[in-house]
């Protein structure tokens, strides 16, 4: 005779890491298609390289042990498609492959794997991009060129520590009207000239060099925080106060800063907002705490983005905030039923 | 959530909708037959055990005690079935420790009438005397606290109580015996009322009512006494709104705190159905002798709400319902907070409202399935209606901070509901953790101030 015996709560919920992972890169689908149809096979090689990169330093670091987690839980997938997505699209496949697996390797398996990492692995990766290859990741590449589904954009091939080819003279080339590698944030930074926000949020008119469609980043969080998969204090938190702070410096200088539109739709704000400050592991478990955690975020890039020396601050500016997470958490713990607010005791 | 209920914003705040599955709430109360032998336990509720009446081959008949209350926070326990005493010994309970119990052979050719009772005019008697009458019935709380009843109605002259708030939320999936009650028997919650009134210095009276429940809201309603001194309330569905402490926030927005008593904020909370035996009982000087249970889950072939007799042996219930006795997984009580039946040679007792079966594995209980670490989605912080940070306790629990756990996490607070491990998408065994985190805490010397 055999009973089953259990502690309650006898039921679950059936949502899971695993399913809320997933759901992760199902959602994430659309914007890489989108992002293959701007830049053809160039970002399609890097999608496919940098994800595996993450998977094989993933399974790497699994094998050494003592590491949670597993290849199947879709984690190391859902790092190599947005570490692949805030990299230009001809950035060089072999540095994509480097920094995919120091996503992995620095961003998550040095501390102990799933759960247990203080930054969101893609950004780790992306910032060790930025600083060990400055000029491949400020490199982009015209959107919607004719020829993108057969010609590889020719740094993205570039032969492991080779200086890659040089996309300026290879798009000047081209002989396209209007077109330029600079991204609307460069132009805006070093040239003064405001692209349009209807423009930015659709990333479809002529040949702007951006990355996917903020509208679809948006569309594609909106069905994430409507599943109970994304928390949508985050992404409203960081969207909110880098439009209120750009919106109360824009009537000071009209000339030097844009308006809150250009702010939330340029650049990798819209991504960061919904998918990268939103990494559960990374943000504050509290629901006060995210919306602290969201509104440094937003200020921190408008700050960086405005008196910075680089165009782009999103992604310091959510390291920052990955950073100050366990003191965010710390100060903004809940109210328990029937008390006061439970104030922290340092052990 | 209906509209109006969110426009008053009148539910306590967090909590989680399971799925309901109360594919009986529409079934009557039907009679489970009586086995060929009952087990009475001596010990079946908080408090001394009873001190058994009854000598080993003595006839008893149907509603006679059997053994007698031992002290004030003690109950007797009456004959389920006429019969023949035909041992004192120890038998195994639901948790598989045995005790001491009354076995009771049943006469077969018997009409089982109820032939033992000593009516009274409570009316003429006071208080304590009152009081000793509920005693002698042997009612616990039924909603699962098995504290006896008449010792709850000693409220301490201090503490003035301005509402008595009548449970009838029955907010646990499966469960519908409150309902049947409360549909079925709603003039007996009433007189069981009326005396909890009484002795509690005649505050008004709210029934809070899951609205899942329309027809039992109605069937209340239609009971009302005239006096206006009670009233019918429909709450949110929502678990664990049949916690005390939660019905009294979202009928009277009071928040009872940790380590006090609800009657610390002028209520005083009784459960529908323990009320309702107290009404159909006391006044005619019966024993609790039979109650009615939910017996539902999957692998019940007749699921239904049945009037079952106490110390029936569970195996021969799950044979009249149609349940299988190998590899299953039977609950007592609902599947949030029930306790999980570790041997089917138990009887059923005073405090078992439902008992589910299921078969073995079928339930995705989060001890059976692969564990991650915490993720910080934060949906048990977003769940929790006591305000906690489970995530954190339960992070604390792993490294065995169990100090920490109750000076800065109020672990205290956690009546174990059970919301955190259901929603957890990591796995993670919180609630269970939290229990072994208080039974260590309370193994523990007290700290010196």
């Amino acid at each position: 005779m055999t009973v089953e015996i259990r502690s309650a709560p006898h039921i679950k919920d059936d949502a899971g890491v695993v399913k809320i992972m997933r759901n992760v890169v199902w959602s994430l689908l659309p914007i890489c298609g989108f992002y293959v149809w701007q830049y053809g096979v160039s970002a399609l090689a890097s999608l496919v390289v940098v994800t595996c990169a993450c998977l094989a330093a993933e399974e790497f670091f699994l094998r050494l042990g003592r590491q949670s987690g597993d290849l199947g839980d879709w984690s190391a997938t859902i790092t190599g498609l947005l570490l692949a997505l805030t990299l230009p699209p001809g950035f060089p496949l072999w540095m994509g492959a480097m920094a995919g697996f120091v996503a992995i390797g620095l961003g998550k398996a040095i501390f102990g794997g799933i759960g247990h990492n203080l930054f969101n692995p893609a950004l780790v990766g992306r910032g060790f991009a930025q600083a060990a290859f400055p000029t491949a990741i400020a490199t982009y590449t015209p959107s919607f060129l004719p020829d993108r589904f057969t010609d590889f954009i020719p740094s993205s091939l570039a032969l492991p520590f080779m200086t890659p080819a040089d996309t300026a003279s290879w798009v000047a080339g081209l002989n396209i009207d209007g077109v330029s590698g600079a991204t609307p944030l460069a132009r805006w930074k070093f040239e003064g000239v405001i692209a349009s926000n209807w423009d930015l949020l659709t990333s479809l008119s002529g040949h702007l060099p951006v990355g996917p469609s903020p509208l679809l980043i948006l569309a594609c969080g909106l069905y994430l925080a409507y599943r109970g998969y994304l928390d949508w204090r985050i992404p409203v938190a960081v969207l909110g106060s880098a439009a209120l702070l750009a919106a109360a410096l824009y009537p000071l200088n009209p000339q030097h800063f844009p308006d809150p539109g250009f702010v939330l739709f340029s650049g990798g704000l819209m991504l960061g907002a919904v998918y990268m400050a939103t990494d559960m592991v990374t943000s504050p478990v509290t629901p006060l705490g995210m919306w602290l955690y969201g509104a440094l975020i937003g200020a921190l890039t408008v700050i960086i983005r405005y008196s910075g020396g680089l165009p782009e601050g999103v992604m310091y500016a959510i390291l920052i905030g990955n950073a100050a997470t366990p003191m965010i958490e710390r100060i903004t713990q809940p109210k328990a039923f029937g008390t006061e607010p439970t104030k922290e005791t340092r052990a | 959530m209906k509209l109006f209920t969110f426009l008053r914003g009148e539910a306590f705040a967090r909590g989680i909708h399971p799925p309901e599955h109360k594919g009986t709430a529409h079934q009557p109360i039907t009679r489970l037959p009586f086995a060929p032998r009952l087990i009475v336990p001596l010990s079946q509720n908080v408090g001394r055990p009873a001190k058994p009446l009854v000598k080993v081959g003595q006839d008893v008949v149907r509603g006679q005690p059997l053994a007698e209350a031992d002290g004030f926070v003690s109950v007797p326990h009456h004959a389920p079935v006429s019969g023949t005493v035909e041992a004192i010994r120890l038998n195994p309970t639901s948790t598989g420790v045995w005790t001491e119990s009354v076995v009771i052979k049943a006469h077969a050719g018997s009409t089982q009438a109820v032939e033992w009772e000593e009516p009274q005019d409570l009316a003429a008697l006071d208080d304590s005397g009152v009081i000793a009458a509920v005693q002698r019935t042997g009612i616990v709380g039924l909603g699962g606290g098995v504290f006896p009843t008449h010792a709850k109605l000693k409220v301490p002259k201090e503490f003035p109580v301005d509402t008595l708030v009548v449970n009838g939320c029955e907010c646990e999936p499966y469960l519908t015996s409150d309902h049947r009650i409360m549909v079925e028997r709603a003039r007996d919650i009433m007189i069981g009322i009326e005396m909890s009134r009484r002795l509690l210095g005649n505050p008004r009276a709210i029934i809070g009512v899951e609205d899942n429940k329309p027809d039992a809201v109605e069937a209340l309603r239609a009971a009302l006494p005239a006096s206006g001194e009670v009233t019918v309330e429909a709450v949110p569905t929502k678990y664990p709104q049949g916690a005390g402490e939660m019905l009294i926030k979202t009928l009277l927005n009071r928040e009872v705190p940790p380590d006090a008593r609800s009657y610390s904020v002028g209520a005083y909370v009784q459960n529908v159905a323990t009320l309702a035996y107290m009404g159909a009982l006391a006044p005619r000087g019966r024993g609790f002798i039979e109650r009615v249970i939910t017996v539902a889950g999957t692998a019940v072939e007749r699921p239904g709400n049945y009037l079952v007799p106490m110390g029936t042996p569970l195996r021969f219930l799950l044979d009249y319902v149609g349940a299988p006795q190998e590899a299953i997984e039977v609950i007592y009580g609902g599947p949030m907070m029930g306790q999980a039946v570790a041997c089917l040679d138990a009887p059923i007792t005073k405090g078992v409202s439902g008992i589910l079966v299921f078969r073995a594995r079928e339930l995705a209980a989060p001890s059976a399935k692969k564990s991650f670490p915490c993720i910080k989605c934060g949906k048990c912080i977003e769940s929790c209606p006591m305000g906690l940070n489970p995530s954190t306790l339960g992070m604390l629990a792993a490294k065995r901070q169990y100090d920490t756990m109750a000076d800065t996490y109020r672990l205290g607070a956690c009546f174990e509901c059970g919301t955190c491990s259901y929603v957890c998408p990591a796995n993670i065994p919180l609630v269970q953790q939290f229990r072994v985190a208080k039974q260590v805490l309370r193994g523990k010397p007290e700290k010196a101030a």
